[in-house]
């Protein structure tokens, strides 16, 4: 296979030989198999609803019951993963800088909500929380519902989320030295001063990545949600369920509709995380 | 969905019904590859695909190779014909009553005791009484919930359609949940406890009874109800290209016939003919005034548009309750 010649300052990068050579032939699968399988799927949805243009998209968009369920996915997948990230770090770091027993098979669990269908945790949850379950029939007594109301939602998501949390920050915090926060002490800094200037800092690209993942999985999650949620019209009712309602119609154009609005918020909130990650990494240098 | 997947031509036999129909179908199937295995000494394999009607119907118009279609709706059977034109429009005069082998109806499934006293439509709307039902919007069952309210509220009023969507609208202001199918709704009412009363397809409030226990729940039968025709079709199509036109034909006859007329009344569906039934299961089925959404709604078509179509009545009814 021939090397593609290019010119300017870019050519190096394409023709540099590395020490083990295969970058012409893994190169293009990487452009095979992403095309197959991601943007073709994605472009065949834009494809779909662009029979609807900007000013379609638009009315479905602000249409009153789609415009609660976006915004019932977007704010309660926002606030689950801020959840994650703060109890993802918590975990995370318990599980590598201490040693007790059971410590493997915690660090196995935290794999489940991974692994799990999502409608079998969104049965467990619902039988959990809901006003006869273990949590729910204490918390009834003290009239607080969780399951069938929006924070049936909230703890679906934060359930599916926790492991993207958890497993992108675990190797970092291996990788920090204890002797940083020794130092840190000896210098003469208090302990919250030692985890917000010294310990978080590092951890930052590899938290928002957390986040991001969470949050992006949360935004698709439908099964988990779909039992626990309740589904009323402008209170509980998720995108992801205006979608399936709308195939229900046979309005495809109406659910594609959704699917790319859903589809336009979600990159552009990727991006913008993805911003401020480049911007903490300039900023801290780390990893 | 599919329980497995063999594309032998002509050897394999697929009916592609909906969720409540799971244990009905287990019990028909063997009895009719008896009837045809006797009749004609071929063996058959029949294979069953259940789940939300509509989703089923899709399902079929987007290719799933059924040979019959028995789903929840007359509407559900018309989308494929008018979308896939796989089955002829005129599918529904081609069978007798309607193409429906079995009827239904819808019932209320209430906690032991009946505490909250539930006896009749009315009760429903009253303030504090919470009525457990599928979002008409993706279930098929959920349609009929709806539709037998709105013939009560119809006759109540006397046609008044402004008071009959106040009195609609105050039974799902009831509603804490909403499942997307019929089967969500029983769990979350007989599993979950939520809800004092259950709208039910007769056939799963006895089905609830048996598998929850009679001391925990009892049905109440209005006087007054919807007819629930769940009609079956041959996909004409897909049973040609698969040579299995005959045996389409044949299983979906087989269903009006002594034997299978029995297995439904068993499993808690009305029989078109209850003189070939256990008179104790006929038993069971009380006396209702029923409506028919072909008189009441003038017909399925009608029902949909009015009713359950994006902007309809029952999406005002959902906008209106904003406040709660």
């Amino acid at each position: 296979m021939t090397s593609p010649v290019l010119v300017g300052k870019n050519a190096r990068r394409f023709t540099a030989p590395g020490v083990i050579p295969g970058f012409g032939l893994t190169f293009g699968y990487t452009l095979i198999y992403l095309g197959v399988i991601v943007l073709f799927p994605l472009a065949t949805l834009i494809w779909q609803s662009s029979g609807l243009g900007l000013s379609g998209l638009y009315a479905i968009a602000s249409e009153p019951r789609v415009a609660a369920s976006l915004r019932t996915t977007f704010f309660i997948s926002f606030a689950a993963a801020v959840v994650d990230l703060i109890f993802g770090l918590i975990v995370a770091w318990v599980l590598t800088r201490y040693d007790f027993p059971g410590r493997r098979l915690l660090d196995a669990f935290v794999d489940l909500p991974f692994a799990l269908p999502t409608a079998v945790a969104g049965i467990s949850l619902a039988a959990l929380y809901s006003p006869n379950g273990w949590f729910g029939a204490p918390l009834a007594d003290y009239d607080i519902k969780i399951a069938f109301t929006r924070w049936g939602i909230l703890v679906a998501l934060i359930f599916i989320g926790l492991p993207f949390v958890v497993r992108t920050v675990q190797p970092i915090i291996s990788e920090l030295e204890v002797e940083l926060e020794e130092a840190s002490a000896t210098l003469g800094a208090g302990r919250l001063q030692t985890v917000i200037r010294v310990m978080l800092p590092p951890l930052a690209p590899a938290l928002l990545t957390g986040f991001a993942l969470a949050f992006a999985r949360a935004i698709g999650e439908y099964g988990s949600v779909i039992f626990i949620a309740g589904n009323i019209a402008y209170v509980s009712e998720i995108a992801p369920l205006l979608i399936v309602v709308k195939l229900e119609q046979y309005d495809v154009p109406g659910a594609t509709g959704i699917a790319t609005i859903m589809l336009a918020i979600s990159f552009a909130a990727l991006l913008l995380i993805n911003l401020v990650q480049a911007w903490s990494r300039r900023r801290f240098g780390h990893v | 969905m599919l329980a497995s997947a063999h594309s032998q031509a002509g050897q394999t036999f697929l009916n592609v019904s909906y969720d409540p129909t799971r244990e009905l179908y287990k019990a028909i199937n063997p009895a009719f590859a008896a009837d045809w295995k006797a009749r004609t000494g071929e063996t058959i394999e029949i294979q069953a695909s259940h789940g939300g009607s509509g989703a089923q119907a899709r399902a079929v118009i987007e290719g799933l190779n059924a040979d019959v279609v028995t789903l929840a709706l007359a509407a559900d059977i018309d989308a494929i014909a008018s979308k896939s034109g796989k089955i002829p429009v005129d599918w529904q005069k081609r069978r007798p009553n309607n193409s429906s082998p079995y009827t239904s109806t819808i019932v209320f499934l209430v906690r032991k005791g009946n505490p909250k006293a539930v006896k009749d439509w009315d009760d429903l709307a009253k303030p504090g009484v919470a009525v457990i039902t599928p979002n008409p919007k993706t279930s098929g069952g959920a349609r009929w919930n709806y539709l037998a309210a709105w013939g009560y509220g119809q006759k109540k009023f006397g046609g008044d359609e402004a008071k009959t969507k106040d009195f609609v609208r105050a039974i799902y202001k009831n509603a804490p949940v909403m499942d997307t199918g019929a089967r969500g709704s029983t769990i979350t009412f007989a599993q979950r406890g939520i809800g004092d009363v259950l709208l039910a397809w007769e056939n799963e409030a006895f089905l609830a009874l048996k598998e929850f226990g009679a001391d925990r729940f009892e049905i109440i039968t209005p006087p007054q109800s919807i007819l629930a025709e769940p009609p079956v079709a041959v996909v004409d199509a897909n049973a040609d290209a698969k040579g299995n036109r005959q045996l389409a034909e044949a299983y979906l006859d087989f269903l009006y016939s002594p034997p299978a007329q029995a297995i439904i009344a068993r499993n808690f569906y009305r029989p078109v003919h209850p003189e070939y039934a256990a008179k104790d299961d006929v038993k069971k089925f009380a006396k209702i005034d029923f409506i028919t959404v072909d008189k009441t709604f003038g017909g399925w078509a009608a029902a949909q548009k009015k009713h359950f179509a994006d902007g309809g009545i029952f999406d005002d009814i959902q906008k209106q309750e904003l406040t709660r």
